[in-house]
């Protein structure tokens, strides 16, 4: 990664692959993130940010979510933490609902930024306009916020309401590169984030840098990829003082 | 050898993700003809192909030879 040019990854804290059981097992999961990621990263010259939540998930399981919502705002000091996230919904539970919304409502009083995931496949639709309605509920800035995993038949309701719109390049799941390129090509690139995925499924970190070069082979000039790929993080990230890495502009000398 | 529902279970998400695919070419094909004035109304003979084989894709009652049908569609004979 930190070859192919990557300077800076953003960690969500999200499903492992099982439920976990203990709160504990959130807080270690999250010192690991907060801690341990970013020296391992910095070891290959690549700044690490992340986030922490209670994922949508195991957001099913209120007791346990309540508990971990209690020990976030110690993280929330850490130096690389950026806000809260992955919250959002999975299947739309009640459970889901409840706390996303006091996930929201604590990055509100704690001047947090908020990432949000939206769900997979079929639930995706119904499952973000359910979010738009909870966020439009809560006095949030729509500026802090980041609405993930976006597709063509969400984007307008994400766009129509003020947020941040992210595409997630993901096999087979979720977006494409090229399926990318196209939203941003009818929708314009102001407010939108490209994010790739290495998790706990089939994952490719490279799509990410695929979407680059496709954008660019598509005739996007080095500017308009710029201003895609490193300047549009820069200005939402950045809206948190610790992402200190600013956007940048190119300029020919001749 | 897999089962009927084998085959769709394991094969339905990569199938779900390649007709995507074909769908999003075709609006990025429409919204560059809808956007390049010069064009004639002529359809391009590739997009003509596309659609004949999307004909064979989507009868659901064919022997199972669609592979084959869209080979020998797209097979130059002489």
């Amino acid at each position: 990664m930190a070859m192919s040019g990557v300077v800076a990854v953003g960690e969500p804290a999200f499903w492992a692959g099982i439920d976990r059981l203990y709160p504990e097992t959130f807080i270690d999961y999250f010192r690991q993130i907060s801690e341990f990621e970013p020296a391992r990263a910095a070891e290959y010259g690549i700044r690490h940010f992340c986030w922490v939540a209670v994922n949508p998930k195991e957001a099913d399981n209120p007791e346990l979510s309540r508990a971990v919502l209690e020990k976030m705002p110690e993280f929330f000091e850490k130096p690389n933490v950026l806000g809260v996230g992955e919250t959002g919904l999975n299947k739309s539970t009640d459970n889901e609902v409840d706390i996303f919304q006091a996930q929201v409502e604590l990055a509100i009083k704690y001047d947090q930024l908020i990432l949000v995931h939206t769900p997979h496949l079929d639930d995706k639709l119904k499952g973000t306009s359910r979010i738009i309605d909870i966020l439009k509920g809560l006095p949030v800035d729509p500026d802090h916020v980041w609405i993930d995993h976006v597709e063509e038949h969400t984007i307008d309701l994400v766009k129509d309401a003020g947020y941040w719109v992210g595409f997630t390049l993901y096999p087979v799941t979720k977006c494409s590169k090229c399926r990318a390129i196209d939203m941003l090509e009818k929708y314009g690139t102001d407010r939108t984030l490209i994010n790739s995925s290495a998790d706990w499924g089939p994952s490719d970190p490279f799509t990410l840098q695929e979407c680059a070069q496709e954008f660019r082979l598509r005739g996007h000039s080095m500017q308009e990829a710029v201003e895609v790929f490193y300047n549009n993080p820069a200005r939402f990230l950045g809206q948190n003082p610790k992402f200190d890495i600013r956007p940048v502009r190119i300029e020919e000398k001749y | 050898m897999l089962s009927h529902n084998e085959v769709i279970d394991r094969y339905y998400l990569d199938a779900r993700c390649e007709l995507l695919e074909i769908a999003a070419m075709l609006d990025r094909y429409d919204r560059a003809f809808a956007a390049d004035r010069s064009m004639s109304d002529t359809q391009n003979p590739k997009l003509t192909k596309i659609f004949e084989m999307l004909e064979i894709l989507a009868d659901r009652n064919a022997l199972p030879d669609r592979t084959k049908r869209i080979l020998a569609l797209l097979s130059q004979l002489d």
